[in-house]
């Protein structure tokens, strides 16, 4: 029996979220070390672990995968939530590499100079609700169905409703012009899996706090 | 029989210039159309051509793709360069986010303003160096095959080459401690498609100059 996916992170969201998001949805169990001291680091680095010397690290299925993109595309694949064909996968693939771009984008909000923090927050929801927002809106009224592609759950929604939930975090109601979002996120936080993730006590991480910052500007000494 | 895919993009290598190395090493001819003032991008924005507003945009096999990866991914995957199964594909992901990264600092190289160009030029050859190049040295010793994943040409070998060239460009000097690097790109660079892409004449896109700079400015409306 295979062992369970291993993620090495900080103990916070940063580029590991999306990963233990999509490992949820697919119900599987995975286990996390939380880097809280430069030393793990170093030993990780040291036993050749990082390939570029970079978090997020996860070990499965007797590989050393970093990069979050590229675990995130296995995980899909592994767990067939990457659609029926080629087709369909390149969907996916405009869908979750837009969100990717804004996640990674609000990733960053707590690493800013305060003074810029809530300019750039600004620019984040004004790109959800003008280029990003809108166009999955648009997706789900022009085929009316339940998921995002090929009316079947995929990673485009995981990643979506990650998305939507960061945002309303960031601005609580990022969804009023858009009825169809609203529904999609009512729809999918009941599917088993994410309900499950969506309740305390799961791996789902909070949001950044200066806690969280100490640790990863300590360990990764900038 | 299908037409040849269209690059929509404006005269430049940008974030567009994988895409043609990619194509050109497959073989696969294209054409180009060419957004040259403000008003071609707000066509393409009007008629609904573009995803989410933005290019690259490669009209292919019926569809509009747009997200440089998601397009690439493509590609690769209809032409055989994306490894046999999903662990292949997960280690040329792995492999050519690193290439991805780097190439994302020297393209922002080019349109970083001049008083902060010698920090980033000393930014990028230090990772050059120290942390990429290394890298995938390390992985061609570890198999000692030709290419860096399951012993066949991929992706991840054309993205790694198109880089080697334009850390090239940036100093000649970088590659010097790295052997089976420089061996790659002499042998990828000798296949017959990327050799006739590496020839003057072919699509492939020089540096941007200062007047090409100024252009593309005015057309994505960057200050």
């Amino acid at each position: 029996m295979a062992a369970k996916p291993k993620l090495y992170y900080f103990r916070g969201r940063g580029r590991m979220e999306s990963i233990r998001w999509l490992l949820a949805a697919a119900g599987v169990e995975f286990e996390e070390e939380f880097l809280e001291k430069r030393e793990q680091y170093e030993k990780l680095e040291k036993d050749g672990c990082l390939l570029f010397g970079q978090v997020p690290f996860v070990e499965m299925d007797g590989m050393k995968l970093t990069q979050t993109r590229a675990i995130l595309s296995y995980l899909a694949a592994k767990y067939n939530l990457y659609g029926k064909d080629l087709k369909e996968r390149v969907r996916i693939d405009m869908y979750t590499d837009g969100t990717l771009d804004l996640m990674m984008m609000i990733a960053l909000v707590p690493f800013k100079p305060p003074e810029e923090k809530e300019e750039n927050i600004a620019l984040i929801v004004k790109k959800a609700k003008t280029r990003y927002l809108p166009v999955f809106e648009k997706v789900l009224k022009d085929h009316g169905e339940d998921f995002l592609v090929g009316n079947k759950f995929s990673w485009a929604d995981v990643q979506l409703i990650e998305t939507i939930l960061m945002m309303e975090e960031l601005n609580a109601s990022i969804l009023s012009d858009f009825p169809l979002l609203k529904a999609f996120k009512t729809r999918i936080s009941n599917i088993p899996t994410i309900k499950k993730f969506l309740q305390p006590g799961s791996q789902r991480k909070p949001c950044p706090d200066k806690q969280y910052v100490d640790v990863v500007r300590h360990i990764l000494q900038f | 029989m299908a037409g040849k895919p269209k690059l929509h993009y404006f005269n430049g290598r940008g974030r567009m210039e994988s895409t043609r190395w990619l194509l050109a090493a497959a073989g696969v001819e294209f054409e180009e159309k060419f957004i040259e003032t403000p008003e071609d991008l707000e066509n393409l924005q009007h008629d609904g051509s573009l995803m989410f507003q933005q290019v690259p945009m490669v009209e292919i096999d019926g569809m509009k793709l747009v997200q440089t990866r998601a397009i690439l991914n493509y590609i690769a995957t209809k032409y055989n360069l994306y490894g046999k199964d999903i662990k292949e594909r997960a280690l040329i992901d792995m492999y050519i986010e690193g290439v991805a990264d780097l190439s994302e600092l020297i393209l922002h190289l080019v349109i970083c303003p001049p008083g902060e160009k010698d920090a980033k030029l000393a930014l990028i050859k230090e990772r050059t160096t120290t942390r990429y190049f290394p890298a995938y040295e390390k992985v061609l010793k570890s198999h000692g095959q030709d290419y860096l994943v399951g012993n066949k040409l991929s992706r991840a070998d054309i993205h790694l080459v198109e880089l080697l060239y334009y850390v090239e460009e940036i100093d000649s000097s970088l590659i010097a401690n790295f052997p089976l690097l420089k061996a790659l790109k002499a042998r990828v660079s000798n296949l017959p498609t990327v050799k006739k892409f590496l020839q003057p004449g072919s699509q492939r896109k020089p540096p941007m100059d200062e007047k090409s700079f100024e252009k593309a400015k005015k057309i994505f409306k960057i200050k």
